[in-house]
């Protein structure tokens, strides 16, 4: 048994082996969690506003996601008259695609990432910006005036948040000295007080690059409260308005996907990825432990805090964001060479 | 893509064909009923917007003309009925003062406790839907979970929960009995604390501020030019109240405070509602206490009633601002005319003028923050 075992994970050694368990893995992984964090989502929701949330379908509603897809399923997908049909069809995958691509390089545990690319970071950050050009596409073919308006949103957002949240990255970069997600969590090992999010003898300023990160997060996933995109109350259903059936579902789907994709990254670089804060049994679970506490409190200030204005949240990027994170930026430059600076000076001396 | 319609005359675009149409509603999430704007955008900026009225007229004067008084009286719930007490409240008040009957003092403290219990479940309804419009899900839930302990209330006494039709020429439909009274001073006890929380929760967030004030200001000139009324032209530092300015009912008798803030902006009319729940409050608490043993309905009402030819006017103090009930009798069973003047209408008409200018993100917080109820417009 055992050396069946031992032979079918050697098998994964061998390229297509290991192609097709990743991408099955992947899929399912990204399929179960958009499914079940909609459940989650709806029952946090019932909690915070005192009702018990989806009870009827299975127990504690845990089928609701089930009747949900199927119901989705079983609906047409409408291209509405003078629509551009290629790209309202493409919108919905060029959502989805992206982030399984991104799942790719996630080191879920020890040796437990699809591909370990030395620049999966940068990778991350490449195929995120896909996502921002396929909603502004399906804004933009549905011919509604409601998912234009969307559409423009969601690029001026976007485009505001990225610089933020990349400058963060950067600085995260120089201070682990590698872009390799896997190395990233093997510096953090040994305990919580090595985690990035605490590494305040590199950088004072962690904690705050890391609101700065989760703050990006929440924006770039386009959730409340900065839900810009598809605010209810102003623009029906912003990019989505004009989706129906399975088309509306991956774009919910791709929703959730984003957000674990954002936790998982913002668990890797700043909160130890799998290892363990004590140091201790370091394991796939810890990881998940903190990715779900984070998609949680995702789901925390959703149904705790109203919308903002769309020019408040371009003021907080430009004016509040990126002078802070450039200024942790060269904060932490500073702070690495100031050993060579004084060696050199006392050499000079 | 966008159809480009010419601008309208008057427009204040000054790139032509660069303007777009926007039709929010009849449809819509954020106009709570079959209202229509016609919205002429340029970008996300609202240049115009055209309130297009009666997708639920339903004649209701016109109804006044053909029906008996008694007959005519259910209807009177069914305009705004978010505050059906109060609208009752107008028109029994102005048959009793044509027909110069003499209400029992209960049947008044009754009316005062009711219709007040009924303002504050309004205005949590409005505090809910309204901070649904700035896309906060939860405080609906929580307001419609104290609202819920109004409407078991009412529901003891007059048998409906929403549509009451409670108050009858000369008095009311039936007595209180003691599981109201207990329940009610249960409620006032259990309302307070329930407002504290609401400001720490919501009045005080930080995302809710910067999102009403200085939003969406409106002047005194501006109510007065459209005759808005109710927590519109309270919100614009007016303190003007019909309880306090045409005292009806026992309103005289009991003391309590018309909220007025001078900043005239969505915060304003925001605070001046949540304060008028605590005003309520005080209110039925002194109902309660000064509550008189007695009938509840008048001695000789008449069974058919035929109203002497003449012009009446009753006005009340609605949650939405000054209803007035008008009736021209020519000393028939039915009357010549009914005239019904409601707020709502007055309140959105200002809408066109204020929102000039304002994103379109702003000018939903201030059509949010007028309270509109759309029946109550079409009637």
């Amino acid at each position: 048994m055992s050396a069946l075992f031992s032979k079918l994970v050697s098998l994964l050694d061998t390229e297509p082996y290991r192609l097709v368990v990743a991408v099955v893995v992947i899929v399912s992984f990204v399929a179960l969690n958009a499914a079940y964090l909609v459940w989650v989502e709806r029952k946090g929701a019932g909690r915070f506003q005192r009702r018990p949330g989806p009870t009827e379908v299975g127990p504690a509603g845990l089928l609701q996601p089930v009747a949900d897809g199927l119901k989705l399923m079983s609906k047409q997908l409408i291209v509405p008259a003078g629509a551009d049909s290629t790209l309202f069809r493409a919108a919905p995958l060029m959502v989805m695609a992206p982030v399984l691509m991104s799942l790719a390089v996630i080191p879920f545990g020890r040796g437990l990432a699809a591909r370990n690319l030395n620049v999966g970071l940068l990778m991350i950050f490449a195929l995120g910006s896909i996502n921002v050009m396929a909603l502004m596409l399906g804004g933009w073919a549905s011919r509604n005036k409601y998912a234009m308006m969307s559409a423009a949103r969601v690029v001026s957002q976007n485009v505001a948040y990225e610089i933020p949240m990349l400058l963060v990255v950067i600085t995260l970069a120089m201070v682990t000295g590698t872009m390799d997600l896997n190395q990233i969590v093997l510096q953090q090992a040994g305990g919580f007080w090595h985690w990035n999010l605490f590494r305040v003898w590199v950088n004072p300023l962690m904690p705050v690059t890391f609101l700065i990160f989760y703050i990006c997060m929440l924006e770039e996933t386009n959730r409340a409260p900065f839900d810009m995109a598809e605010a209810e109350s102003e623009l029906v259903a912003g990019a989505y308005t004009e989706y129906a059936g399975m088309g509306f579902g991956v774009f919910f789907m791709a929703e959730y996907a984003n957000i674990v994709l954002g936790c998982s990254l913002a668990t890797v670089l700043f909160l130890g990825g799998w290892q363990s804060p004590f140091g201790l049994l370091p394991g796939v679970g810890w990881f998940l432990l903190k990715m779900y506490f984070l998609v949680f409190s995702v789901v925390w200030v959703r149904w705790t805090f109203p919308r903002t204005q769309f020019y408040r949240l371009l003021n907080l990027s430009w004016k509040i964001l990126i002078p802070v994170s450039l200024f942790t930026l060269i904060l932490s430059a500073a702070m690495i060479k100031l050993p060579a600076m004084i060696k050199l000076l006392r050499a000079l001396l | 893509m966008i159809v480009n319609e010419p601008n309208p005359p008057g427009s204040a675009a000054t790139a032509p064909n660069e303007t777009f149409v926007l039709n929010l509603g009849p449809q819509h999430p954020a106009t709570h009923g079959v209202l229509r704007v016609k919205m002429t955008m340029d970008g996300e900026c609202v240049l115009r917007a055209e309130p297009v009225c009666g997708y639920i007229h339903r004649m209701q004067e016109k109804m006044g003309e053909n029906r008996t008084y008694a007959q005519y009286l259910p209807n009177t719930s069914r305009i705004d009925y978010l505050s059906a007490m109060t609208y009752t409240h107008a028109f029994v008040g102005a048959v009793e003062r044509a027909a110069r009957i003499q209400v029992p003092p209960r049947a008044e403290y009754i009316r005062v406790i009711t219709s007040e219990l009924n303002r504050i479940s309004s205005h949590l309804v409005w505090w809910g839907a309204f901070l649904l419009d700035l896309g906060g899900f939860t405080p609906l839930l929580y307001a419609f979970d104290d609202r819920e302990m109004i409407l078991d209330l009412l529901e003891g006494i007059t048998g409906a929960r929403l549509t009451y039709c409670y108050y009858r020429f000369g008095g009311l439909y039936n007595d209180v009995d003691e599981t109201f009274l207990k329940g009610t001073r249960q409620f006032v006890l259990h309302m307070r604390p329930r407002l504290k929380m609401y400001r720490a929760l919501v009045t005080d967030n930080v995302i809710l501020r910067k999102r009403l004030i200085g939003i969406g200001p409106i002047s005194p000139e501006l109510c007065r030019k459209y005759g808005a009324t109710g927590p519109v032209i309270r919100g614009s530092g007016v303190a003007y109240d019909v309880r306090k300015a045409e005292p009806y009912s026992v309103y005289p008798e009991l003391d309590f405070d018309i909220p007025a803030f001078p900043e005239g902006d969505s915060m304003a009319r925001y605070l001046v509602r949540m304060e008028e729940i605590a005003q309520s409050l005080r209110l039925i608490e002194q109902a309660l206490d000064k509550l008189p043993a007695g009938p509840v309905m008048a001695e000789k009402v008449p069974r058919v009633l035929k109203l002497p030819a003449g012009d009446y006017c009753y006005a009340v103090e609605a949650a939405r601002g000054r209803f007035m009930v008008r009736l021209v009798s020519d000393n028939k069973e039915i009357p010549y005319r009914v005239k019904l003047r409601t707020p709502c209408l007055s309140n959105l008409s200002l809408f066109e003028e204020a929102s000039r200018g304002m994103l379109l993100a702003d000018a939903l917080a201030l059509m949010g923050s007028l309270d509109l109820v759309i029946p109550d417009i079409d009637r």
